[in-house]
């Protein structure tokens, strides 16, 4: 199990803001392909990937990265501070 | 606290007297605000969301960053989150080194890492709608300065 986090855009697009998620996928890019085959909603949230960035037990992280030892995952558009 | 995430208002003056008062012997303090403006008229809000640990994460190792690399008397990051009126603080930065060289080029070098490698997004709310504000290019191409050979001295 781990849990799934979405941000912004991200999470309007899915509809909630986290979830946890039953996977076997060993890289987040496995993630997001479990994830898309679900349902239109998450297709289109993970439609462009140049879109979206990823956070590993909120450390940033990219779509190849492992998912080994992580319990968090967060999606969210690339971040507007300041 | 040297790094704040909060909802309510601050007051620049006092923030600035208190981080002067704790910086003791600073030749040089320099500050930053951010305001919400209304760029193309209109805006009614902005929404500001953020990740709540991974900000206070982000923001302290990006504070630690400037001040190892300024050896920096100190540094205070304030960021705003929730619902802000045109006119109203976002955020502020403050930077306390012995030389102005040192406090500008850390307060500079903490305002760019801010604007794309700390968690918030922001919202524009206005009468026909809601949008994201997009990261901008130029937002990205401004941490190239800081990258590879220390530029502490440039």
């Amino acid at each position: 199990m781990i849990d799934v986090v979405y941000f912004a855009w991200v999470r309007e697009r899915i509809g909630l803001p986290r979830e946890r998620v039953e996977t076997s996928a060993t890289s987040v890019a496995g993630l997001i392909e479990e994830l898309t085959a679900r349902e239109d909603r998450y297709a289109a949230a993970f439609a462009d990937l140049s879109a979206l960035r990823v956070a590993l037990d909120q450390e940033l992280g990219s779509f190849d990265s492992s998912l080994a030892g992580v319990r968090e995952v967060a999606f969210f558009p690339p971040m507007t501070g300041g | 606290m040297t790094v704040r995430v909060e909802t309510q208002p601050f007051d620049i003056g006092a923030e600035t007297n208190a981080f002067a008062a704790a910086c003791d012997g600073a030749g040089a303090i320099v500050t930053f605000t951010g305001i919400v403006r209304d760029v193309s008229g209109g805006l009614i809000a902005m929404e500001i969301e953020h990740y709540p640990g991974m900000t206070e994460r982000a923001l302290t190792a990006i504070r630690d960053e400037a001040v190892t690399r300024w050896s920096l008397g100190g540094a205070l990051i304030i960021h705003r989150y929730g619902r802000l009126a045109p006119g109203e603080q976002i955020m502020m930065v403050a930077t306390a080194a012995p030389h102005r060289a040192d406090a500008f080029a850390a307060a500079e070098f903490l305002m760019d890492f801010l604007k794309s490698r700390a968690p918030f997004w922001k919202k524009e709310i206005t009468a026909v709608g809601a949008t994201w504000v997009d990261s901008k290019r130029s937002d990205e191409d401004a941490l190239q300065r800081w990258q590879g050979a220390d530029s502490s001295k440039g």
